[in-house]
């Protein structure tokens, strides 16, 4: 594909999926009174997209993605807290907070397939157990959990968040259609043949993991700053990174769309079953996991494919 | 103290190295991640306070009973889980999705069935004279658990190493491709060691109670994690290195727990970390990405 019809691909795909994505989450506010429901679709867009980034393109999967989410919301709360910082400058401290974790787990990316899923997960309990440490009570509140009360301001945070997706996704826009997504998916496919091709393996999978990482960090601190009071497992819960995978996978990766859809079906679902009981809720929605996986292994996309409809 | 905390910890290792032992069995034979292994764990566990309380079984006679029960639940879940999930792009990744589907699903019903609090089985029925080991004591239950996780290790070396069986199974773990091009039966080889791997669990939850101190519904997860973190250190898809694993994160945790408690959580997972930094593939491993 030639340059000039990557960017005009990249221009129809912001006319008609990035701009009404996010107008659409800039004005439902005004009509939907759920705001708390709106919030976290945005967070679970972006964590979804940020999943996309990095499983989508290079085919690393990190299971413990959440650690970069809980990384964002506690280098957000620990700035505000001990420093009164305000709360866009703490956001970008959440933002580093979750890129230095990021930079110290890049030799992860030597792993391959499980390996690396599972050594993320135990590098994201490792961050949870140290900031949950009774011992740290002084610096990150340990186990009792973290109170904002000074900066609460849910709407400001809101169109913040807004704002970040609408970045990430003209994130994931570039890569769908420049050379270095291109690179990044020759890595996915066969890392020995794209660096025989010319493709810098390690600095592009460093790049995009570093990005996806800087995604989540972003998000957990405005999620910190949305909810303010929460505590280490809220931020660092095993369930979001899984759910991000899902909504992913069940859309199809390394699409822009993709992720979009996976979120606004499953999560849409699971908003939707209203049962009040968590077992029974519980027991749902692993069936149902269960069942997608079996059914649809490779997500909507293949379906889409066969009745001839071009994901973007 | 240096004394307990050294025995300890290679007691509470062997009985990690059960842990691991199932979950990284089946890693090796069919590359899937069983999410659900600790919610496994935790029906062993349920199924042994109920032959307890309602039958009058000793845990030391459940632990037969319930082997061979979840080796017969693992036969028929693997041929309804497994093979349709290897058909698919990435079988790897998917079924860490597909499991994590399962534990929800169990633990959902044993939390339907039991309710959220604690169970457990008094420890004085593993025998209730305490054992004195160079000048140290330790409860009974301790020791009969680590014994009865000892034995289970040595039956999957034995079903590993000298069964032809076992020799299979092997040739399934280092080359599934040409093991399936040679006529051997994959399926039924992968079915048997999965049915393996969940009875280990269930034996594992027999002695939960006396290890753990008490067994809830939710308990699944964490006891996922804390395998993952035995068997990464000991190398994922080799099963006998798990042992290894569990010795290193058994003796870790004694040690924190007699010289730091506050901490005691913390080591195992930053003697994790660390291995993982420096040697990405856990203390035995060598496999990497060429790039």
């Amino acid at each position: 594909m030639g340059s000039g019809c990557g960017m005009r691909n990249g221009l129809r795909h912001l006319i008609f999926v990035l701009v009404p994505v996010v107008a659409a989450f800039a004005v439902l506010p005004w009509v939907y009174s759920n705001h708390l429901l709106l919030f976290n679709f945005v967070v679970f867009l972006v964590l979804a997209q940020g999943i996309n980034v990095i499983y989508g393109f290079t085919g690393y999967l990190p299971f413990g993605y959440v650690g970069f989410f809980g990384a964002g919301a506690y280098g957000f709360s620990l700035l505000v807290l001990h420093m009164h910082a305000p709360p866009l400058l703490a956001l970008v401290a959440g933002a580093l907070a979750a890129l230095i974790l990021g930079i110290i787990l890049t030799p992860l990316l030597r792993l391959e397939g499980a390996y690396f899923a599972i050594a993320t997960l135990a590098a994201s309990e490792v961050v949870a157990q140290i900031i949950s440490n009774p011992n740290l009570t002084n610096v990150t509140q340990g186990p009792y959990g973290i109170r904002l009360s000074g900066v609460y301001a849910p709407r400001f945070a809101y169109s913040v968040a807004v704002v970040i997706l609408a970045l990430t996704l003209l994130m994931v826009v570039y890569l769908r259609n420049s050379r270095f997504g291109l690179a990044l998916q020759a890595i996915r496919e066969n890392p020995v043949s794209a660096s025989m091709a010319g493709v810098d393996v390690v600095r592009g999978r460093t790049i995009a993991w570093l990005l996806s990482a800087l995604i989540a960090g972003l998000i957990g601190a405005v999620y910190a700053w949305y909810i303010s009071v929460f505590y280490p497992e809220t931020v660092f819960d095993l369930g979001m990174s899984i759910f991000a995978i899902v909504f992913a996978l069940f859309g199809g990766t390394a699409t822009i769309v993709g992720p979009i859809s996976g979120v606004a079906i499953l999560y849409g679902i699971y908003n939707g079953i209203g049962i009040a009981t968590p077992q029974y809720f519980q027991l749902i929605y692993g069936t149902l996991i269960m069942a997608l996986v079996s059914f649809l292994p490779n997500g909507l996309l293949p379906l889409l494919k066969r009745w001839g409809i071009n994901v973007p | 103290m240096l004394e307990y905390a050294l025995i300890a910890g290679l007691l509470f290792g062997l009985y990690f190295s059960l842990i691991g032992l199932g979950l990284n069995l089946v890693f090796g034979v069919m590359r899937v991640v069983n999410l659900a292994h600790g919610d496994f764990l935790m029906l062993g566990g349920f199924a042994a306070y109920w032959l307890f309380t309602l039958r009058g079984v000793n845990p030391i006679f459940s632990i037969p009973i319930v082997f061979v029960a979840f080796a017969l639940i693992g036969w028929p879940l693997y041929y309804l889980l497994v093979p349709r999930l290897q058909a698919s792009k990435d079988p790897e990744m998917l079924s860490l999705i597909l499991f994590f589907g399962l534990s929800q699903v169990i633990e959902a019903c044993a939390t339907i069935g039991f309710g959220t609090s604690e169970y457990s089985i008094p420890g004085d029925v593993l025998g209730s004279e305490p054992w004195h080991i160079l000048n140290q004591t330790f409860p009974a239950s301790w020791m009969v658990s680590g014994i009865a996780s000892a034995v289970c290790i040595a039956l999957v070396y034995l079903y590993l190493y000298r069964t032809r069986i076992g020799y299979v199974t092997r040739a399934v773990m280092s080359q599934r491709d040409e093991a399936l091009s040679t006529g051997i039966n994959v399926h039924a080889v992968s079915a048997l060691a999965f049915g393996i791997s969940l009875a280990l669990a269930a034996v594992a939850g027999v002695l939960a109670p006396f290890m753990f101190g008490s067994i809830v519904p939710a308990m699944g997860v964490a006891v996922t994690i804390t395998s993952f973190a035995v068997i990464v250190m000991g190398s994922l898809g080799q099963p006998l290195g798990t042992v290894l694993g569990g010795m290193v994160y058994g003796v870790a945790l004694m040690f924190m727990q007699t010289y730091a408690s506050s901490w005691a959580n913390l080591l195992p997972y930053l003697v994790l970390i660390l291995i993982l930094l420096v040697r990405p593939t856990g203390l035995l491993g060598k496999r990497v990405r060429h790039a």
